[in-house]
């Protein structure tokens, strides 16, 4: 039988005419908003960019250097040690740089899925690093490391211990407040709810505010706290409340199958939730988490407000020096830029992240 | 065999019994807590006598005698502290206010950008979106008192926008409006129209369900908002004169002043919390279903139609929960005017006040306090509206 000739199927041409007709140009509507958003970007893009690049000074040691019309970048080069390390001591700074090192080198592991002992590896990593930066950074005479005390701390530096710490912490917090908020006995239950919606419901600020003032009064007269520790507790307290809703959420999205089945099988509480919920509920929020943290990290730049030095405050007090005075807008641009990476490579990590266990969910 | 045996057959030991285990859990911790409790009352109490601190609320009552920047009701420096404190609180809520507005009309501008037809407005709403979004709000107050405000020039260079209002380091001077003989007329006017306008939508609605005609109430009720003030103003004359600021010597008079904190901190809260907003309603927008869209076109319904009766409704279903969750995320941030002392409940009470008082305790107490009311109230208006709203199902 002869075949008839079969058709090609009709050739779909992608190109930017095309596009731009079907995206840009459909309607009357539309064509003015194109209009509109050009003409906002002509207006805008241009000298925002020759600001920032074309007309901005790169080289030079002094203010004298500065050439006007654009950005003075020498005077971020001339800071930056000031913004990563705060005034932690010139010679030491080496110990901060190996912390980081260490950090990330010993971590590595953790993310190739086919590395032996991955479960083992990760439950040292998170007992023994904490360890390990508490003695890198603050010394405390231990084997010959010399104490550098926390009011030294700052910069970058500063910020990243206490996002670490805040998240450190506040996690294990916040998950036995939303296992206690979900719980079966009451008084718990109370107590739980009472603490958690207490912190979401006053300003991280006040929160700061107390520990700063009033934590020394709660406490025994001879005892004294440090300052960072004072806000590490507070940051731990208020973060906690919000993992908790967090959790929470994840707890009420397991089937009550799961309960009922870790119950038969004689499973006790602590069990049943260790063994078989908190895994699956965990995996369920990890998106969850990651935007607390980022909000975490975010928050961190509130500590400016006790006193404390880190890497927003350390770019703040150098715009604010007389020798570099009038440079402000470099300095929050940059700052900006730098807590814009942070949070928006987390975003996605945990977007990727979501996408990835969406797969996995779908078997 | 018998409950309270076991299967040996002895009698189960009383401290496995499910029972007696949650009560003991239960009183334990209670006893724990109020045990801890007791610990940092003991310590304060010693620690208020040590320096000499009476503690309790009677310093309202003092004389403040510190000037504040900006008062929305009259203040004295020999006004009490309870008033300082009112001061403060009538101050956060102004900030608020102005910055719900604004963040609302942004966000909602941005969320619908990003699910524009035109690929120029999506790209420029999301790059707003993940630009406001990633950067600290107090970075973002910085970067608009310190760079932007601070560096604005003296009276005399001011920036100046149509004649009427003027941007310099005093900070924003917008023209003030003054009631004059036709402002009660107008009043009464808008208040007719409101009235008849809501009349008109009730006849329309119980007419289009008996009969099916519908009628263009939008459009009339447009008009008559529009009108009877009008026509208001032609006969009695105008509700407002405005009085201008006029540049006098090195400063500005007359007109309202709007300080360069205000401005700083409405600003940054307002672009901060628009991102939010705008992604909550992308969110609300796409949660409606595409069949609903389809179906609404099938039914010959107008796109504007189809917006007005099948897509909002059930996109701010889901979008107001979080938008008043980002409203009062707004609110406890603007605790952070603070930081470049504009004079808000934080940063008038829980600061001056408390560095002049030293009631550590009351002070912030006073302040969290207000924060906790306000969202104990709204997230129980939230969970009303939420059992309102929620679909009723067979």
């Amino acid at each position: 039988m002869p075949s008839s000739p079969s058709l090609r199927p009709p050739a779909v041409r992608i190109d930017a005419l095309r596009w731009m007709r079907e995206n840009l140009f459909s309607g009357p509507v539309n064509t003015a908003l194109t209009l509109f958003a050009l003409y906002l970007l002509w207006r805008f893009v241009p000298p925002v960019l020759d600001w920032l690049f074309f007309s901005a000074t790169w080289q030079g040691s002094s203010r004298a250097d500065c050439q006007p019309g654009g950005a003075c970048w020498i005077f971020i080069g001339q800071r930056f040690g000031q913004f990563l390390y705060g005034f932690y001591p010139l010679e030491q700074r080496w110990r901060v740089d190996l912390t980081a090192l260490s950090i990330v080198v010993l971590a590595a592991p953790l993310f190739f899925s086919r590395f032996p002992q991955r479960r083992r590896w990760a439950i040292g990593y998170f007992l023994l690093t904490p360890l390990l930066a508490w003695w890198l950074l603050y010394g405390a005479g231990i084997l010959g490391l010399e104490t550098v005390p926390t009011e030294q701390w700052g910069g970058l530096m500063l910020t990243l211990v206490i996002a670490a710490v805040g998240i450190a912490g506040a996690l294990p917090l916040g998950i036995l407040l939303a296992l206690g908020r979900r719980s079966q006995l009451p008084a718990i239950r109370v107590v739980c709810i009472t603490f958690i919606e207490f912190w979401r419901g006053v300003p991280l600020i006040t929160v700061l505010f107390m520990s700063s003032v009033m934590l020394p009064l709660f406490l025994p007269e001879q005892m004294s706290i440090d300052k960072l520790v004072r806000a590490l507790i507070a940051v731990i307290l208020f973060e906690a409340a919000y993992l908790a809703e967090v959790v929470r959420g994840g707890l009420q999205a397991i089937p009550k199958g799961q309960y009922e089945a870790a119950h038969a099988l004689g499973l006790s509480y602590w069990q049943s939730m260790g063994l078989v919920i908190l895994p699956q509920a965990l995996r369920l929020v990890i998106p969850g988490i990651v935007n607390t943290f980022i909000a975490l990290f975010k928050d961190t730049s509130l500590v400016i407000i006790i006193g404390l030095a880190d890497f927003f405050t350390a770019v703040h007090r150098a715009t604010v020096d007389p020798e570099w005075l009038g440079f402000s807008t470099e300095g929050y641009v940059f700052a900006a830029f730098v807590y814009f990476l942070f949070c928006f490579g987390m975003s996605r990590y945990s977007i990727a992240l979501e996408k990835r266990l969406a797969r996995a969910q779908k078997r | 065999m018998t409950p309270g045996e076991t299967l040996r057959g002895g009698p189960r030991r009383w401290f496995y019994d499910p029972k007696i285990r949650a009560l003991a859990a239960q009183i334990l911790t209670v006893l724990a807590i109020a045990l801890f409790a007791g610990w940092i009352v003991h310590n304060t109490v010693h620690n208020l006598t040590m320096r000499g601190i009476t503690s309790g609320f009677g310093f309202l009552g003092n004389s403040a005698g510190f000037g504040i920047l900006q008062t929305l009701i009259d203040y004295r420096e020999t006004d009490s502290f309870a008033r300082v404190f009112v001061i403060g609180l009538l101050n956060t809520l102004l900030v608020a206010a102005l910055g719900i507005v604004f963040a609302t009309v942004l966000g909602f501008l941005v969320g619908i950008g990003r699910l524009a037809e035109n690929a120029l407005i999506r790209g420029l709403s999301a790059l707003y979106v993940e630009t406001f979004r990633n950067i600290p709000p107090l970075l973002q107050i910085f970067f608009w008192y310190f760079a932007v405000l601070r560096a604005m020039p003296s009276p005399r260079q001011s920036h100046e926008l149509l004649g009427a209002f003027f941007l310099n380091i005093r900070g924003l001077y917008v023209p003030r409006p003054i009631p004059a003989e036709g402002f009660v007329p107008a009043l009464l006017a808008l208040g007719i129209a409101l009235a008849a306008a809501l009349t008109l939508r009730h006849w329309a609605r119980r007419r289009q369900e008996r009969t099916g005609e519908p009628f263009p109430t939008g459009r009339v009720a447009l008009l008559l908002l529009i009108a009877l003030p009008l026509a208001a103003r032609l006969i009695f004359g105008a509700p407002f004169t405005w009085e201008l600021p006029q540049l006098q010597g090195f400063n500005f008079r007359g007109g309202w002043v709007l300080l360069p904190e205000l401005v700083a901190l409405t600003l940054a809260l307002s672009l901060y919390t628009a991102a939010f907003i705008a992604e909550t309603v992308r969110a609300g927008i796409q949660s409606v279903p595409h069949g609903q869209i389809e179906a609404a076109i099938a039914l010959r319904l107008t796109p504007r139609q189809r917006l007005r009766l099948i897509v909002l409704p059930q996109a701010m279903r889901v979008i107001i929960p979080p938008l008043t969750s980002q409203y009062l995320n707004l609110t406890k941030n603007s605790s952070l005017g603070a930081a470049i002392g504009y004079p808000d409940l934080v940063g008038l009470f829980a600061g001056t006040v408390l560095n002049q008082t030293g009631q550590a305790i009351e002070t912030i107490a006073m302040t969290m306090a207000v924060y906790l009311l306000i969202s104990l109230t709204i997230s129980l208006m939230m969970n009303w509206y939420n059992r309102r709203m929620a679909l009723v199902e067979r």
